[in-house]
């Protein structure tokens, strides 16, 4: 089907947005925000998991969670390009939540072959992860390093997004008849989840172990319902970056509009202006892409794994730039702990490897362009 | 402004069918001569009456000035230029020369001239029979364009005596007609400036020297033109005196293509007709450049060159579409005031890419066979600095952007 001109993006879209955009505002404005996860300065510090379960249970309220379940499994039939406005929103908060990772899941399940289950635990207001990467960060199910044996899991997940937050896991595991993907109950007898000390205090990633653990099959090949997921995922991460990237620049662009140096605002000099200009095309550049990557998935598009790969590529360099000049721009303040330009500085940094860094990206691009590269 | 996502009318339909139809038939075919890049690189008379003779039947055939009311010479429509673009562009027609006729005089007219003038200047700039060009920069007024000297002097009997100098005039050698900036106060900067059509081709000996220049890459282009004591009836000024610098802010916005109007576009057709400034371009050069026994698109560090320039292309393209989408567009002037630096940049990075792709081949310019594409993706590369350096550098572009759209502190 091909791609309608305005992105398939209408009223409800829209409207879905900016009830998003009140709601972060209301609930989580930045001083809170840094309040709540910003506590402990200290490099070495515990990892924990800071964040307001009465948002999220209220963010399922408002049936944000199932927007991926799709329409005949009980979901609403919003479009994805609707979803990536809500996400879009949410990264502009930087909202701790599982909503990300549950839509995420939503995505997979679409793409397997008996996955009720999952979708009905979704529309009972369960969260759920990916846990699927190796110890490497490899984001491909094919290397798992779960193992099935039966319906019974054995082995460890890496870098399992929110996995503090989610209730349950949607684990790959290799099996004596390809890789699967199974639910797992995060309460269930024989998980561990030991929590990664990571950068980003806007979200939680932990190393989740699974000794004997059984857990329920919803689809066999996880490699093809991932691969057919992944612009997705890739379309709504580039979403977030982009809302994380309009936060710090226009933060940015009210403190050089304000402080003065030589007499003048700082805005005024050129050496400051253009790069903020700069960052304002690359935020542009990544929200078109992130837009129409979910577009193309809507579309079912050939070009979709494209699409997908573009958007991450762009967002991966945008989230970089774009956290790296607020930094810079702010000058010693931005430097400083108490400035919340740290809590965007830092989710950026996360968002860039999350799910395949922008040289990893732009390699599946060139496959897709000029075939695959020789070994 | 051109709206992708609107669908055509029954009367939008019918007129891109006659557009097509035409189009087929009145093909003007393989040029006769090696056509320039753009417009603003035509060097001969040959070229010339070859694109004139295009622009004219085109305009016969209604698909250049659609939107234009009839007493403009214009057919009276709306949203049907934006349609005949389509058409001409789809099927790689010839450029339109006239190109500063059609993309800022035009609507500068429209927008600030006598209902007579416009009645007179209008009909022939749309045919493409009086090429126009645009007088603005000048020696010490380049990005500081409010600074220009050149001074005209009401001769109390209802005319102006112009002198001064001009310069980076594309199409002068051929133009009849000039918009022109000029001070009329000096005491004032901006509210001294006001704006004027005048004639250059008929008044050439009579006030008005042009000098061409030669352009890096070898080629003329552009010109130098000198005014002494031109003289020039008020009727050929627009809008009222001391107005200039508005008119000019008009001019520039559709420059940088961010007007209200679609402008007349063709092209697609060039000496090489398979040659364009693209990602996809300079990765099928890639596939077909050898080096060490290889394909340069097997080599891990080109393939990844490539992609981040396919990236932003692709990025700006979808940018463009969004620009059409009001629900995802913070400003409404964020996404139009970009496309003028980001396409002449795009262009640079694309050009300058395929040279590194083809290597030493890259060293070769238009005289030689064996050249890149004969050597267009050189020439590319040269003139693309004209388009980062004309119509507002890239500097400035980032000027604008900051100030109109960001709401920074103005530079100056």
């Amino acid at each position: 089907m091909a791609q309608p001109k305005n992105f398939g993006y209408d009223a409800d879209a829209a409207a879905l947005k900016s009830q998003a955009e009140k709601f972060f505002n209301d609930r989580l404005p930045v001083d809170q925000l840094h309040a709540l996860v910003a506590h402990d300065s200290t490099p070495e510090r515990e990892p924990v998991v800071d964040w307001k379960p009465e948002i999220w249970t209220e963010m399922v309220e408002l049936g944000w969670s199932i927007l991926t379940v799709p329409e005949d499994k009980g979901g609403l039939g919003l479009p994805l390009v609707a979803v990536a406005g809500l996400i879009e929103a949410q990264g502009k908060a930087a909202c701790p939540s599982p909503l990300l990772e549950t839509l995420n899941v939503g995505l997979v399940l679409s793409h397997c072959d008996q996955a009720d289950a999952g979708f009905e635990a979704i529309l009972e207001g369960k969260s759920v992860a990916l846990a699927f990467a190796d110890q490497h960060g490899s984001y491909e199910p094919s290397t798992t390093q779960v193992k099935a044996d039966g319906d019974v899991l054995s082995g460890t997940a890496y870098f399992v997004q929110e996995a503090g937050k989610v209730d349950a896991l949607l684990v790959a595991a290799q099996s004596g008849q390809g890789i699967n993907w199974y639910w797992v109950d995060k309460s269930a007898a024989g998980v561990a989840v030991q929590q990664d000390a990571i950068i980003d205090l806007t979200r939680d990633q932990a190393t989740v172990s699974f000794d004997q653990v059984s857990g329920l099959k919803l689809g066999s090949d996880a490699c093809a319902a991932f691969a057919a997921a992944q612009p997705a995922i890739a379309a709504l991460l580039a979403a977030d970056v982009a809302g994380a990237g309009e936060w710090l620049l226009q933060t940015t662009v009210e403190y050089v509009s304000v402080r003065k140096q030589f007499d003048r605002p700082l805005g005024f000099f050129q050496g400051v202006k253009h790069p903020l200009v700069n960052v304002m095309l690359a935020i542009d550049e990544t929200k078109s892409l992130a837009y129409n990557a979910a577009c193309a998935y809507d579309c079912d598009e050939p070009n979709t794994p494209k699409a997908g790969h573009l958007a991450k590529a762009s967002a991966a360099d945008t989230a970089d730039f774009s956290a790296s000049r607020a930094v810079q721009m702010h000058g010693g303040i931005g430097f400083t702990w108490e400035c919340y330009v740290h809590l965007y500085f830092k989710r950026q940094m996360h968002s860039k490897a999350l799910y395949g860094d922008a040289m990893w990206h732009r390699a599946k691009l060139a496959d897709i362009v000029f075939g695959p590269a020789a070994a | 402004m051109s709206d992708g996502a609107r669908v055509d009318t029954p009367e939008q339909a019918a007129f891109r069918e006659h557009c097509r139809s035409w189009l087929v038939a009145n093909h003007p075919g393989e040029p006769p001569v090696r056509l320039p890049q753009s417009a603003i690189e035509i060097m001969n008379s040959d070229q010339m009456d070859f694109l004139q003779t295009w622009q004219k039947s085109a305009y016969d055939a209604g698909l250049i000035g659609c939107d234009y009311p009839e007493f403009c010479g214009g057919g009276g429509h709306t949203g049907f230029q934006r349609i005949a673009n389509d058409e001409m562009i789809r099927a790689k027609t010839p450029i339109l020369p006239n190109v500063i006729g059609l993309g800022m005089a035009a609507p500068t007219i429209l927008n600030h001239a006598s209902d007579e003038l416009k009645a007179e200047l209008l009909p022939r700039l749309l045919s493409g029979e009086d090429i126009w060009c645009q007088g603005f920069s000048e020696p010490g007024a380049g990005s500081d364009l409010a600074g220009v000297q050149t001074f005209a002097e009401p001769t109390g009997d209802g005319k102006w005596l112009i002198n001064g100098h001009k310069v980076w005039t594309s199409l002068a050698h051929f133009a009849s007609w000039m918009i022109i900036l000029v001070r009329t106060d000096k005491s004032h900067k901006y509210d001294g400036l006001s704006y004027f059509v005048v004639p250059i081709k008929s008044a050439l000996g009579k006030g008005v020297t042009v000098r061409p220049l030669i352009k890096m890459t070898g080629e003329l282009g552009f010109n130098e033109v000198l005014f002494d004591n031109l003289v020039v009836d008020d009727r050929m000024r627009l809008d009222e005196l001391g107005k200039g610098w508005q008119v000019a802010m008009t001019t520039l916005l559709f420059e940088r293509g961010a007007g209200n109007l679609d402008t007349p576009r063709a092209g697609g057709m060039t000496s090489k007709a398979s040659f364009t400034t693209s990602v996809g371009a300079v990765a099928k050069l890639a596939k077909e450049t050898m080096r060490g026994g290889k394909s340069v698109s097997e080599d891990p560090v080109m393939r990844d060159k490539i992609m981040q320039e396919l990236v932003k292309e692709e990025g700006f393209i979808q940018t463009q579409r969004r620009a059409r989408v009001p629900e995802l567009t913070d400003h409404p002037m964020r996404i139009p005031l970009q496309g003028k630096l980001q396409v002449s940049e795009m262009h640079q990075r694309t050009a300058n890419l395929a040279m590194e792709v083809g290597g030493a081949k890259g060293s070769l310019y238009l005289g030689d066979e064996a050249a890149l594409e004969g050597g267009q993706w050189t020439l590319g590369y040269m003139n693309s600095f004209g388009f980062t350096i004309a119509a507002g550098t890239s500097e400035v572009q980032r000027n604008i952007l900051g100030e109109r759209v960001l709401g920074l502190p103005k530079s100056k």
